[in-house]
């Protein structure tokens, strides 16, 4: 039994079930979910296809703290690559439009990300204010794309990515699924994850022991601007839209703390991508509860914000040791 | 000097940490108006004493007296109130403020509640030109050398009643003008009846500017001497020690005689500005060289220009007969070069990574992360050196930041040795390791010279450096001195003369 406590998932699976099973006693038919026209319906579904987006950010965003940085950036890369796929899309609603959409908002976003990666390890400006240049002046790009505009497609197709059903389960949960597969892949097969961890645990040390570590920290950025462009496709798809200001605002803050709560250290070094799943699964169904369960509009920030408290808390092994001491077992 | 009451004396000071005693009954006494140098290796423990002086650490054993009080700091700020003010080599100041900012910072002359800037920097100005000091105390801190931030945090404490005045290794970052200008301040405090204890290991500025020397090793005290009737000879023996100590029960082990023809690396007149003075060095295969020298003498240097962690400014490179210019620690390692650092904590260990992975990581590097060293490979090799290295606890899937220091030496060891390096620079790969870890590491010195690995031995430890070297090189202040054979005429004594004087014996 204290091998399960003391498993780093444990806090981070216990707060998303009971926030879960929390939800039973307001929405008694929370759990339940059937098949309607091929298609899985249910709350939980629900939770698991709007969470795809943050999940692929939250992803990159754990390779870059573990490298010991930080990627602000990741919201205006979402945007920018749901505006020029959205603004291909508009004149080529088929399918071939909608792969070329998807092909040239990718590799925009690789090029915005290789951008960081530049800035960070060869320049070497502070990951921070590197990825804050591009947090700013992304939005006004995308703005520059759509023309100031919210550009709006009628392509089924492009529609499917965000908001489809493959084999009855969501498709931006299945594009999701496999990107962590790879990306898991990629760190724990190779010695990719490890090498990452180093270099964010000690950076003297790791190019004492001959790491590049500039090619492996630049590699990280545009990893992560690759995966922000892709849930940027899915965020536009999901709505037929593409609105520059909006898409992905503010996703960066719960990027961060979806890998925070899965028990990365913003200080850099070990992560864990399993544990990245769990924190952006667990602030998704948050959002879902709040709106479920008919908190008033005005107070849904602040009640988020008190049982993100309540989480991190809860995960500290501090906490937890003073807490225990002054109620005597 | 006439003999006057100590201002503070410590009698009997002891000091436990888990699993090391780092004081054991020392005593030092300090005197109004005098210099009094505190000497000592690295671990000699004259940093916990000035801790257990300023309040830092509990002392487990003996008792301070200041003025005849018997007094017990519980930490700095105390201690700076009763008057025993500290300044340390990494000047704890604020670079971004004024310097007069910097002097009244948490006791700002007031007028009517507010911070009267005009009567700070007055009072600045009056306590600098006290001091000799001919700076405008508007100025920002930063804008000014390190020699004159020093003395700025010397005026800082001096002003919050300093009777009692420890400075730190405040000289090991200037240079010559600087410190000169420095040792004027000390002097003029000394005249002003101030105690002044001094730590440093220079030995030139010690015998320039102190009276009286206590001298520590292994957390005891060697003796306190005054500094006239100390020969430099002897304070070096005095602060080696010649004692083979707890070390006596290793085997004396034959060098092996074995000498390759071709030089594996030579160096001509490499040095780097500041660092090392241009050197030259010849290394064979199967040949240990060891590097003798005081901390600070540049024996690390030395080390991290032939692996390339620092750029060598001058001079030529040469491995296997071809120029080399190191253009990082890879281009080192391509050539088999493996470098132990000194700092195992800060460039060694990735502390919350596994034994595995510790052990792994230099090979992985040499691979690129596309191609992983194969599990079972890792296991393998991991599994034979924590069997030959004696690594406890045997289990690879500990994170290393639970292991013992000694322990951890020789997972950094095994990261090299993976590697298989032609040349192994090893520096101070004994320091800070209990004594069973000590005899491994020396044993696997002998028998890798014996396979054919070249390796250059760094050591604080004269005997150690003399029971391995095929060859000894010594350094003093930051330049090579001497290079000596290390036959049966040279012992402790020819190589401690070097040290002292800077000329071969």
């Amino acid at each position: 039994m204290t091998g399960v406590l003391k498993h780093r998932l444990f806090w981070p699976s216990a707060a998303l079930i009971v926030l879960l099973l929390g939800n039973l006693i307001f929405t008694p038919h929370f759990f339940s979910i059937e098949i309607r026209n091929g298609q899985l319906y249910g709350s939980l579904i629900d939770i698991l296809r709007l969470s795809a987006p943050l999940i692929l950010v939250a992803l990159g965003m754990t390779l870059v703290i573990a490298t010991g940085g930080i990627d602000l950036s990741v919201g205006s890369v979402m945007a920018v690559a749901g505006a020029l796929a959205c603004l291909i899309v508009v004149d080529n609603p088929g399918l071939s439009g909608v792969l070329l959409a998807c092909v040239a908002a990718v590799t925009l976003a690789l090029v915005l990300g290789l951008w960081n990666g530049f800035l960070v390890s060869v320049v070497g400006l502070q990951p921070i204010i590197a990825t804050l240049i591009l947090m700013v002046a992304g939005r006004g790009l995308a703005q520059l794309i759509t023309e100031g505009q919210i550009i709006t497609v009628n392509s089924p197709p492009y529609r499917f990515i965000g908001a489809g059903y493959l084999l009855t389960f969501p498709f931006a949960v299945i594009i999701a699924a496999v990107v962590v597969a790879f990306t898991a892949l990629l760190t724990r097969r190779t010695a990719l994850g490890m090498l990452v961890e180093s270099v964010g645990g000690n950076p003297r040390a790791s190019r004492l022991s001959g790491i590049h570590s500039r090619r492996l920290i630049w590699g990280v950025y545009a990893f992560t601007g690759v995966a922000a462009g892709i849930a940027g496709l899915m965020a536009t798809a999901n709505v037929s839209s593409a609105d520059g200001n909006a898409v992905g605002s503010l996703i960066e803050l719960n990027a961060i703390l979806a890998v925070v709560i899965g028990g990365t250290s913003l200080a850099g070094g070990r992560f864990s991508i399993a544990g990245t799943v769990i924190g952006a699964l667990l602030i998704q169904a948050l959002d879902t509860t709040i709106y479920t369960t008919g908190v008033p509009a005005q107070t849904t920030q602040l009640f988020k914000a008190v049982v993100v408290i309540v989480i991190c808390l809860i995960q500290s092994p501090a906490f937890r040791r003073k807490v225990l001491r002054t109620v005597p077992a | 000097m006439a003999e006057t009451t100590p201002i503070l004396e410590m009698r009997g000071i002891g000091k436990r940490f888990p699993g090391v005693t780092a004081l054991d009954g020392v005593d030092f006494r300090l005197h109004p108006g005098e210099v009094h140098a505190l000497m000592g290796e690295n671990g000699a423990g004259k940093s916990t004493l000035i801790k257990i002086l300023t309040g830092v650490y509990d002392i487990d054993d003996g008792a301070i007296e200041l003025d005849g009080e018997p007094v017990l700091f519980s930490g700095p700020q105390q201690a700076q109130h009763a008057g025993v003010s500290t300044v340390y080599q990494e000047i704890n100041l604020c670079p971004n403020l004024s310097v007069a900012e910097n002097i009244y910072i948490g006791r700002e002359p007031r007028r009517f509640g507010m911070i009267s800037f005009r009567a700070m920097r007055a009072k600045a100005a009056e306590l600098l030109g006290s001091l000799g000091i001919d700076i405008d105390p508007g100025s920002v801190l930063a804008g000014h050398s390190i020699a004159v931030q020093q003395m700025v945090a010397i005026a800082r404490a001096v002003d919050i009643s300093a009777r009692v005045l420890i400075l730190d290794e405040p000289t090991s970052s200037l240079d010559a003008g600087e410190v000169a200008q420095l040792f004027r301040v000390i002097r003029d405090l000394r005249e002003q009846g101030l105690a002044i204890v001094f730590v440093t290991h220079f030995l030139d500025q010690v015998y320039e500017i102190s009276d009286r020397i206590t001298v520590l090793r292994n957390g005891r005290l060697v003796g306190e001497f005054r500094t006239a009737e100390l020969s430099q000879r002897d304070l070096v023996e005095k602060m080696i020690g010649k004692e083979l100590s707890a070390l006596e029960s290793i085997e004396e082990q034959a060098k092996p005689q074995l000498r390759d023809p071709s030089p594996l690396l030579v160096a001509e007149g490499v040095g780097r500005t500041g660092a090392i003075a241009p050197f030259s060095l010849t290394i064979h295969a199967g040949e240990v060289v060891g590097l003798a020298g005081l901390l600070g003498s540049g024996r690390s240097e030395l080390a991290r220009l032939l692996f390339g962690a620092d750029k060598a400014d001058s001079g030529e490179l040469r491995v296997d007969g071809r120029p080399v210019t190191m253009r990082g620690p890879r281009s080192a390692m391509e050539r088999d070069i493996a470098y132990l650092s000194e700092n195992r904590r800060t460039e060694g260990l990735i502390e919350e990574l596994t034994v595995r992975e510790n052990i792994i990581l230099a090979l992985q590097a040499n691979r690129g992360w596309a191609r992983p060293v194969p599990r079972r490979q890792q296991d393998e090799l991991v599994a034979k050196y924590v069997e030959a290295l004696r690594i406890r606890p045997a289990d690879p899937q500990t994170v290393v930041r639970n292991l013992s220091g000694g322990n951890q030496q020789k997972v950094l060891l095994a990261r090299w040795l993976i590697t298989e390096p032609r040349l192994l620079i090893l520096d101070e790969p004994t320091r800070g390791i209990d004594v069973g870890a000590k005899a491994d590491i020396q044993r696997l010195v002998v028998s890798l010279a014996g396979d054919g690995l070249a390796v250059l031995f760094i050591s604080a430890e004269l005997e150690e450096v003399l029971r391995l070297s095929h060859t000894i090189v010594v350094l003093r202040d930051r330049a090579v001195v001497a290079q000596v054979e290390n036959t049966d005429a040279v012992d402790a004594n020819s190589i401690m003369n070097t040290i002292a004087t800077g000329v071969t014996a």
